[in-house]
């Protein structure tokens, strides 16, 4: 069976999710069982992986521990509405085909040779799509807010990730070197269909609780001592409980935790000012700003205790 | 690597692939759209010895078997219910199993003039204005619509009475927002042709002919649509509004991508998913069961504060319009409902509030809910009769 000499092969594959969990762990990502498990599944059964979920709960994050952890390439597709494929796979140097049809005009060349050279790789420019298929070595491919691209994008994207081919009408098909890991993030901005919904893994990527948060804290932030990340993270919990137009993500806690702990705050608690006036790390817009006034801190804290 | 061969140790018994099928029969009894590769992949699954833990199988099976948010969070349950013959508490399945009483209420207030439930949707002609003569009446002078209802745009929803007259009134209604969608896409399209020169694609076009470029491209503006996000009273006071309104607002929002809709009454319901369903007595049917348990006096502000605080960001660019059906009506605090309009009006490019009661003579917005949310409010218009609701496409092509 392919799947287990291509298991065999990888040299840093973990073997259960536990040991899967240990090694994001230890490149800085703290992923949740059910995470480990979803990865652990994109690698046996060869499928892509969608993630969903809030902004800002670190689902490019995880793609990015992942190329950490197999010390592979992370190839980023950032989708927006208008996307199409010669932003996406390939596109021709038009400049420079130009330029050597030109240069070979006076040297008088038969049009079927000038046609061969200009249409060949050394004019072709590479978009992360086609990048993705001709590593060597699998890389990570990321494709970003996929829920951004319009949905004939999405279609023709289904195509690419069932085949993992490109055919170019000019230099023929060309087919992938190696199947990249495939991760795709999604902020439901748009419903996407059930057809790539159903090629992919799920998992919807939550807030992390306390003590998870406490620990992405712990490994993001140097000089952090476990009370105060565990305070920072509970009170993470109870602010993102609040009524906010911009719910905070886990960025926004690690700059804040990174924040205090440049202040040298020892303890949340006897900091109340302190703590209000690090906020801004945190909340982003001026209403929410408004809302939470000294006296929500006040309230905030005396649950954090 | 041994943990992770997905080779056959002792093949997968009969009894266990009896199993699967049968909890996969259960997915899709349950709305999962689960496909013969999931199965397979299943098996692969059932087969690895990584996955002999029944938590662990869990979380595989959730990973493999789940495709958006709604089907994850009811699937712990699910599980356990099959395979650890743990109950599942009630309200899992949908289709069809939920009680007659608690549909009650929507489709009552859809049906409330006696509309009959067999008009047709599916076949409505896509293509406006065939059927009926050109009618210079309307003020924009646009043709269809406003003409097809050229005896019923001028009648008030509430004072129709006879059901064919009010399921005639529901079909106008659709194949009004029908033919407005369709109008307002095409514009769109036509924008598209701008002035300036898009010199990548000339150059690429100009390689046939040698290098000069022959062929001109131009650059537009890149076609942005307008979303439009409906949110739909359907308290008691609207009851003689909402079954033309709804077969409107599913007129607008069959397969047109860019539109969602909210219902409310005491709370809020997202109601889009069932309204896309193209024929309309199942969408009303499905969006019944989605409305359930709904009732008592309408809470605008409530409402509204829900709407932007769970799906705004979502449903929200800046090119939407929001257009609100209700007769301001309000059980809740004139305070919350100013504010909550006050924070939707950040987001969105228009507010559009229809009032049906505008139509009426004599009729000011003296209600303290309407007085507090007309500060916010674009384009505040009367909604009942036909020909008030065609009057807005113009306004809404001007976005």
């Amino acid at each position: 069976m392919h799947l287990n000499e291509d298991a065999a092969e990888r040299t840093k594959m973990t073997q259960t999710k536990e040991t899967l969990a240990e090694a994001l762990a230890a490149t800085g990502y703290v992923a949740d069982d059910g995470l480990a498990m979803a990865l652990l599944l994109t690698e046996m059964l060869k499928r892509p992986l969608l993630l969903e979920g809030e902004a800002g709960v670190g689902k490019t994050e995880v793609a990015k521990a992942l190329a950490k952890l197999e010390d592979t390439d992370l190839i980023r597709l950032q989708c927006y509405e208008g996307l199409d494929r010669s932003d996406a796979i390939y596109e021709w140097n038009y400049q420079r085909q130009l330029l050597a049809i030109k240069a070979r005009e006076s040297s008088g060349a038969d049009a079927e040779t000038v046609e061969e050279a200009v249409f060949s790789e050394k004019y072709l420019l590479e978009r992360p799509l086609l990048a993705a298929i001709r590593q060597d070595k699998a890389p990570v491919l990321l494709i970003d807010e996929v829920d951004r691209a319009d949905e004939e994008f999405e279609a023709f994207l289904l195509e690419l990730l069932s085949d993992f081919q490109v055919s170019i009408p000019e230099l023929g098909t060309i087919e992938a070197k190696s199947i990249p890991r495939v991760i795709l993030t999604s902020n439901g901005t748009r419903e996407l269909s059930d057809a790539l919904r159903r090629r992919c893994l799920y998992h919807y990527v939550d807030y992390p609780d306390t003590s998870r948060e406490a620990r992405i804290l712990l490994s993001r932030v140097d000089g952090l001592d476990t009370a105060l990340a565990l305070q920072i993270a509970e009170l993470m919990g109870k602010l993102r409980k609040e009524d906010l137009t911009k719910v905070p993500g886990v960025a926004e806690t690690i700059d804040w935790a990174a924040a205090l702990v440049g202040l040298g705050t020892k303890k949340l608690l006897e900091q109340r000012e302190l703590v209000f006036d690090t906020l801004v790390c945190v909340l982003k817009t001026r209403e929410d700003q408004a809302r939470i006034t000294p006296e929500v801190t006040d309230r905030l804290l005396g649950k954090v205790a | 690597m041994t943990s992770l061969s997905l080779k056959t140790r002792n093949d997968l018994g009969a009894a266990l692939r009896v199993r699967l099928a049968g909890f996969v029969r259960s997915l899709r009894d349950s709305g999962y759209k689960v496909g013969l590769g999931e199965t397979e992949d299943a098996v692969k699954l059932l087969r690895s010895e990584a996955l002999k833990r029944p938590q662990i199988l869990k979380e595989a099976f959730r990973a493999l078997f789940c495709a958006r948010l709604s089907d994850w969070k009811k699937f712990d349950e699910l599980f356990d219910a099959y395979w650890l013959g743990r109950g599942v508490k009630s309200g899992i399945k949908v289709s069809g199993s939920s009680s007659k009483k608690s549909m009650k209420t929507i489709r009552e207030l859809v049906d409330a003039q006696g509309a009959r439930q067999d008009t047709i949707a599916g076949d409505v002609e896509r293509i406006p204005g065939e059927e009926d003569e050109p009618s210079d009446d309307t003020p924009s002078g646009r043709r269809e619509g406003a003409s097809i209802a050229e005896n019923l745009g001028k009648v008030d929803f509430r004072n129709i009475h006879d059901p064919d007259e009010m399921a005639k009134a529901h079909e106008l209604a659709e194949k009004l927002a029908r033919a407005m969608r369709i109008r307002l896409t095409r514009r769109d399209k036509q924008k598209r042709k701008g002035p300036r020169l898009d010199l990548r694609k000339t150059i690429h076009h100009s390689i046939a002919h040698g290098g000069t470029p022959i062929e001109l491209i131009h650059k537009g503006p890149r076609a942005r649509q307008l979303r439009l996000v409906i949110l739909l009273d359907a308290s008691g006071s609207m009851s003689n509004y909402t079954g033309v309104f709804t077969r409107f607002v599913h007129g607008m929002l069959d397969s047109f991508r860019e539109a969602e809709a909210f219902l409310f009454h005491t709370r809020l319901v997202h109601v889009s998913s069932a309204l896309s369903e193209r024929d309309a007595t199942r969408a009303l049917d499905r969006m019944g069961l989605m409305a359930q348990g709904i009732g008592g006096g309408t809470k605008i502000g409530e409402a509204l504060a829900d709407f932007n605080q769970n799906h705004a960001a979502r449903v929200i660019h800046s090119r939407t319009c929001v257009m609100i059906l209700s007769d301001g009506y309000d059980t809740g605090t004139p305070d919350q409902l100013g504010e909550e309009m006050n924070r939707l009006r950040k987001r969105c490019r228009r507010i559009v509030w229809l009032n049906p009661m505008i139509g009426w003579d004599g009729y000011e917005p003296v209600t303290s809910g309407m007085q507090a949310a007309l500060p916010h409010v674009d384009l505040f218009a009367p909604a009942h009769n036909l020909n008030s609701l065609a009057a807005l496409e113009p306004y809404l092509a001007s976005l």
